[in-house]
């Protein structure tokens, strides 16, 4: 086990250094890089600063020691100002990070509560309505563009609800208040679940239905045990570990849905950072939105592996 | 008895019964191929059939409904003035500037009550309506299915080339290069299971803030989006194959190493390739449609299907029809590729079924 989460914290540390080398690379690549910090239309820059903004970024170093200042900055969270509102990016970006994981939260209870039961469902009730509500969930996850389940959302339960009888439960069009209030949450919530419910629910479904075929299901039957018995406690338990294998997969997917969702809802968290800082071209803030998503991406990633480690022996000991 | 004989003949109905009907549409992707047929005939045919220039911008119609709206109208009062905090007499009144630029051929007094359009009724010009700077809504849904046909073919061109050809390799390197083949055939599936595991969307932002919107960021990354699929499931396929008893004989028959992997063994897997190009367009195509909806997809003012839902997003409470139909055309085009595609791997290549 010690000598998987090693290996697993050196893959993790490698992966954050590519990223970091790639963000580095690309800021290099268009020659001068204070180029990127000009804003196109802009006033432009003064000599002065212009030369002030060279000696920030170190450019009379060769390149590699450049990436090291650049670097060492970085782990001390001095990842330059916005060009917008000339506020510290960490400081933007730790502002807006709670908002984000309170919404992701919400959003894997979403894809949890509802694709886990859907995928044993409809993989032990084939052909059942069951089975019809799974399968058209999964679809629509893989078919349905993340905006337009928001946007869909919105038009129905806040928009074309107003005329009705309905009124007193229609949703808010998006924001967040400082308050707490469920009401905010529910759609954000549910339009970044959908998607990663889609894959829970196919992952759960066939490894569900490849295990009830197995050997030992059918000894449990033919020795007497009761079918909820096998059901949850036999084959669920097996079942289970289908998705986390795939967790990278989905993950990968939910931070796109969380940039796409926030957007929609006009969410105040980091997915709405990015799109406004593509929208004002603001690369430094991109830059530090890349690494915390990188570095959110990991961690998860990390935690659901040694999740997997803890439960499936063969992987710890493999 | 009579009855039997009466089933028997009973005539042939000119329409086929519902059962015929379903099993054929079960047994054949019918709707799906009928969707991507009218989405290439109409990309094709776009500048000809698209009843408005999709560019033109047309202040006075803007936000004009679909066609079936009905115009609501209201019998307003001429005033000096309308205190246009005061919601009732805004409803009710209407000033005697107003009216008289609307109306100009008439004289009016103040008192005299007057019928006006309170909201715009669809008209006919406009069948799905227009955007809210006035843009015919249908115009721009077919010219965005030309350029989502143009930006998927090109990108899955290309990502289809070097997906296949890096399959092939990394399938038969073993082959070409005896001592270090194997390496080869590593390090290519370690980076296609790399490239899976990353957010592409995270990526495609910050390459499109430096190198700023353009088509060919656009299909660079589309295109990287599409390579993927293809090495890993290629390669499975030529595993099984150089084993064949027919690679080997070729091998006999003095064939070499490149020749046996492009003539002998490529056409084996055409099938696959052509399995998971399906699948993978409705995947473009999404990503595409994303990429456009977050401002970095294709450069404005061409229009795009989910650059046109980001546009009616603003506008949902009084004009959902901008946000609607783009997004039901991208929904029903993704779904129809995935149905083709599940059929198509079903029908030709029933293993892959166990890969994706």
């Amino acid at each position: 086990m010690q000598r998987f989460i090693i290996r697993r914290l050196i893959y993790m540390v490698v992966t954050m250094i590519a990223a970091t080398l790639l963000v580095f690379t690309l800021s290099r690549i268009v020659g001068d890089p204070r180029l990127l910090y000009v804003q196109e239309g802009g006033y432009g820059l003064s000599q002065e600063a212009w030369d002030d903004l060279g000696r920030k970024l170190h450019l009379q170093y060769p390149v590699i020691v450049q990436y090291g200042f650049w670097l060492a900055d970085a782990l001390r969270a001095d990842l330059g100002e916005s060009m917008l509102d000339r506020k510290p990016v960490a400081e933007i970006i730790w502002e807006a990070f709670p908002n984000t994981l309170q919404m992701a939260l919400g959003g894997w209870i979403v894809a949890t509560v509802l694709g886990v039961p859907l995928g044993v469902l409809s993989a032990v009730k084939r052909g059942s309505i069951w089975d019809y509500i799974g399968r058209t969930v999964a679809l629509s996850g893989q078919t349905l563009p993340v905006f337009w389940i928001g946007i869909m959302g919105i038009l129905i339960f806040s928009v074309a609800i107003r005329d009705t009888a309905f009124a007193p439960l229609a949703l808010p069009v998006g924001g967040k208040p400082d308050h707490f209030s469920i009401k905010h949450f529910i759609l954000p919530c549910i339009t970044l679940g959908w998607f990663p419910a889609a894959g829970y629910l196919r992952l759960t479904r066939s490894a569900m239905l490849d295990v009830m075929d197995s050997e030992y299901i059918k000894l449990a039957r033919a020795k007497g045990v009761n079918s909820t018995m096998v059901l949850w406690k036999h084959a669920f338990r097996n079942a289970i570990l289908a998705p986390l294998t795939f967790s990278s997969l989905i993950l990968a997917g939910f931070i796109t849905g969380a940039i796409v969702t926030e957007t929609v809802f006009s969410w105040p968290g980091l997915g709405r950072l990015a799109f406004t800082a593509v929208d004002d071209n603001d690369f430094p803030l991109m830059v530090g939105l890349v690494l915390v998503f990188t570095g959110m991406f990991l961690v998860v990633n990390m935690i659901t592996d040694l999740l997997y480690a803890y439960v499936d022996p063969r992987i710890r000991y493999g | 008895m009579a009855d039997a004989s009466l089933s028997a003949s009973r005539p042939r109905s000119l329409f086929p019964s519902w059962e015929t009907v379903s099993y054929v549409l079960r047994r054949w992707p019918i709707i799906p191929i009928l969707i991507i047929a009218v989405l290439v005939v109409v990309g094709l045919l776009a500048p000809i059939i698209s009843p408005h220039d999709p560019l033109n911008v047309d202040l006075d119609s803007r936000n004009t409904p679909p066609f079936w709206y009905q115009a609501e109208m209201a019998t307003k009062t001429v005033v000096q003035q309308v205190d246009k905090w005061d919601v009732e007499a805004r409803t009710t009144q209407i000033s005697l500037r107003d009216v008289r630029k609307e109306f100009p051929d008439r004289e009016w007094a103040l008192g005299d009550t007057v019928e006006v359009v309170t909201k715009l009724g669809g008209d006919s010009d406009h069948w799905l309506g227009t955007d809210q700077t006035g843009r015919d809504v249908l115009s721009r849904m077919i010219h965005g299915a030309r350029v989502s046909l143009l930006v998927t073919a090109v990108s899955l061109s290309s990502g289809l080339v070097v997906g296949t050809v890096l399959g092939l390799v990394a399938g038969y390197a073993d082959q070409i290069f005896p001592r270090f083949g194997n390496h080869i055939d590593e390090t290519i599936m370690r980076i296609v299971e790399i490239t899976y595991a990353v957010p592409t969307i995270l990526i495609a932002l910050v390459i499109v803030i430096v190198f700023g919107q353009s088509f060919a960021v656009l299909l660079a990354l589309l295109a990287f989006v599409a390579w993927n699929a293809f090495p890993r499931n290629v390669r499975a396929e030529v595993l099984s194959l150089k084993t064949s008893d027919y690679v080997a004989l070729a091998k006999v028959a003095g064939a070499g190493p490149l020749r046996i992997m492009f003539v002998h063994i490529f056409p084996g897997v055409i099938n696959t390739i052509l399995v998971i190009s399906t699948l993978r367009v409705g995947q473009l195509i999404l990503t595409e449609a994303i990429l456009s909806f977050l401002g970095a997809g294709i450069p404005p003012p061409r229009p795009a299907w989910g650059a046109m839902v980001a546009d009616g997003r603003e506008y949902l409470a009084d004009a959902w029809w901008i946000s609607l139909f783009p997004g039901v055309c991208i929904f029903l085009v993704v779904m129809a590729l995935n149905f083709l595609g599940d059929w198509m791997r079903d029908r030709f290549d029933p293993r892959l079924r166990q890969l994706e």
